[in-house]
């Protein structure tokens, strides 16, 4: 080898950075990927819903004929509408309950109650979805939600909402069991956006003599309102693109009564539903324009979550991610 | 004081009381499903459970016995192909994010791995179909891999992130002094140092996609058959305990709570192993007592 060749090759060398250059653009390539990831999602479908984007355009989202068998007509209110109710169910009951059990682990447990308690809230956000579909089916529903339907049904049957007959799986039952499935999420971001609230705050409020709880309702609360409702979006987006057990205890029916005790479809139930099912290409596409729906209503509802909660850990040292 | 402050006082004093104790009583509530759900699982599913039950295909309706052995291969080749195919890109872009945490692209990484862990695995899951079995016109192993290695790259890539940014910048420092390119220094410092801490990344990605239901429906697909060739349709635990709740006989229901068994243990197992692992690590740095 002479000399020139190897100055040249120390030339590269030095060019590459000893290899870093290289190292940099693959570091770099793989953060790309994320992104890619989301505009990939984007693209496919898109293009994979074209044809029933373009037979139904926007009527596509306020009418409710699904009709696969004679006239080809598709429209997604019913499940868009069964989303938003389940969904708004599962945010009645977990709003309330989550952020109580996060007010109880960050403030008033002690540490040897608050760590084991924080453990299996995590591990209940580990538990499978079809397992949670499992145990409604089985026990949720026939133990809790019929007999809690029956009493609704009989004593508010008069609005719509409570309207008979009743059905085991039922729009209800979907509700609530989603509410079972975002107590961890809500619970969990809830805890870590109230320690990160500075101890001055709450040293001030007790000083002036309020009571703990005022401490909690009239400083903590307000302090924490961006974290908190960042949370609870974060469930909301939990609950609008959970499957498989809303798929089991939802009854999925095109029913289109306002009643929550009938069965329904959420957008998700009838993807998993009739996805295998869709025998012509019209058909395929207006399920995929319904993900398509679904992606980017979660994708917008997690934006603003993250953009919240981002707000407060940049505020506090402490790390509030979910 | 006069009587109408005393009253005050009783009333701040009763309402404190009682908002306190509804929120333990919340903390309650929030936890019982847990209990509830992994009481009931044991209860209906360990009376199945036998030796035979890993080793044996599933058998139809009233036939006795039978196992889940289709569904085990299935989804260790589905978790398995997702795994080599996310890790690698997911620790990268990880590590990425932890350098790089204030420049705007590395924020954007952040922000955009946050963001994507909340696409639900459904659409993710017509995202693989679109990209795998439309063109291959056939449901297949691969498809249901790809599909699980989009679900494990937003965990991946955030406790890669986080569990590197624990590493002392010292130690990174050091090598890069003694004249270490960026490469090598990450290969023989960062990764080794940080170890633990991407094993924990990787079984809590692998608990994840190993439960993952929906999106197997429409790639995977299942199979009644123990399949290894990756174009081919296969079972996955999740997939099956589906197939067996919704399905009308009470047999299968039963086998349903069994497998749901396998599942939740396999899960719940790799969960509290990173968890484990987290804080001995943890407390080797010397962030916890």
């Amino acid at each position: 080898m002479s000399s020139t060749s190897l100055s040249v090759l120390a030339d590269l060398r030095r060019a590459w950075q000893h290899g870093d250059r290289l190292y940099r653009s693959l570091l770099a390539a793989a953060g790309l990927s994320t992104i890619a990831l989301i505009l990939g999602i984007g693209v496919q479908l898109w293009q994979n819903s074209a044809l029933a984007r373009h037979a139904f355009g926007w009527r596509f989202l306020v009418t409710s004929y699904w009709d696969p068998a004679l006239t080809d007509t598709f429209g997604a209110l019913p499940f868009i509408l069964g989303t938003l109710v389940t969904s708004c169910i599962a945010l009645l009951a977990a709003i309330p309950l989550g952020v109580g059990a996060a007010i109880f682990l960050a403030e008033l447990a002690p540490d040897w109650i608050s760590q084991p308690l924080g453990f299996l809230v995590e591990l209940l956000a580990a538990v499978p979805s079809v397992v949670y579909g499992l145990w409604g089916l089985f026990v949720f529903i026939p133990v809790f939600v019929r007999p809690t339907s029956e009493v609704l049904n009989r004593s508010l049957g008069f609005l719509p909402f409570f309207q008979g007959p009743v059905f085991g799986p039922s729009r209800l039952a979907a509700g609530l069991l989603l509410a079972i499935m975002v107590f961890p999420t809500i619970t969990a971001i809830s805890r870590d956006v109230l320690r990160a609230i500075p101890n001055s705050q709450r040293e001030a409020a007790l000083a002036i003599g309020a009571t703990r709880w005022e401490m909690i309702y009239q400083v903590l609360i307000p302090y924490g309102t961006s974290g908190l409702l960042g949370a609870i979006i974060l469930g909301l987006g939990r609950a609008l693109g959970e499957t498989i057990a809303v798929t089991m205890v939802i009854g999925n029916n095109l029913d289109l009564s306002a009643s929550l005790l009938h069965p329904g479809y959420t957008m998700a139930s009838i993807i998993a539903n009739e996805f295998t099912e869709a025998t012509f290409d019209l058909y395929l596409h207006a399920l995929i324009e319904i993900g398509l729906i679904l992606f980017v209503m979660t994708l917008v509802i997690n934006l603003v979550a993250r953009l919240l909660i981002w707000r407060v850990s940049r505020r506090t040292t402490l790390q509030v991610r979910a | 004081m006069n009587h109408r402050s005393i009253r005050r006082q009783i009333w701040r004093k009763s309402i404190n009381s009682v908002m306190l104790a509804l929120c333990g009583a919340a903390a309650l509530a929030v936890v019982a499903p847990l209990l509830l759900i992994l009481g009931y699982v044991v209860r209906e599913g360990l009376p199945a459970i036998t030796p035979q039950f890993f080793t044996a295909l599933p058998t139809p309706v009233g036939v006795p016995g039978g196992g889940v052995v289709n569904a085990l291969a299935g989804s260790l080749m589905t978790v398995g192909l997702g795994l080599v195919m996310a890790a690698p890109v997911g620790i990268l872009a990880g590590i990425y994010a932890a350098m790089h945490p204030d420049n705007p692209f590395g924020v954007l990484i952040r922000f955009g791995t946050d963001v994507i862990s909340g696409v639900p695995s459904i659409v993710m899951g017509i995202f693989a179909y679109t990209l795998v079995v439309l063109p291959q016109r056939h449901f297949s192993a691969l498809s249901g891999g790809v599909v699980l290695a989009f679900i494990m790259l937003p965990t991946l890539t955030r406790t890669t992130e986080e569990m590197i940014r624990l590493v002392p910048s010292s130690l990174r420092d050091g090598s890069l002094a003694l004249g270490a390119p960026e490469w090598k220094t990450t290969i023989d410092v960062l990764l080794p140092a940080a170890l633990n801490g991407l094993v924990t990344g990787i079984m809590l990605a692998v608990a994840r996609a190993a439960g993952e239901a929906a999106p197997m429906m429409f790639t995977a697909f299942g199979n009644p058959f123990i399949n290894l060739d990756f174009t081919q349709p296969v079972e996955t635990l999740p997939h099956m305990i589906f197939t067996y709740a919704i399905s009308p006989y009470g047999d299968w229901h039963g086998k349903a709570w069994a497998t749901a068994l396998v599942l939740i243990t396999l899960i719940l197992l790799l969960n509290v192993a990173a968890r484990l692992l987290v804080w001995w690590r943890g407390r080797r740095l010397g962030l916890v007592r």
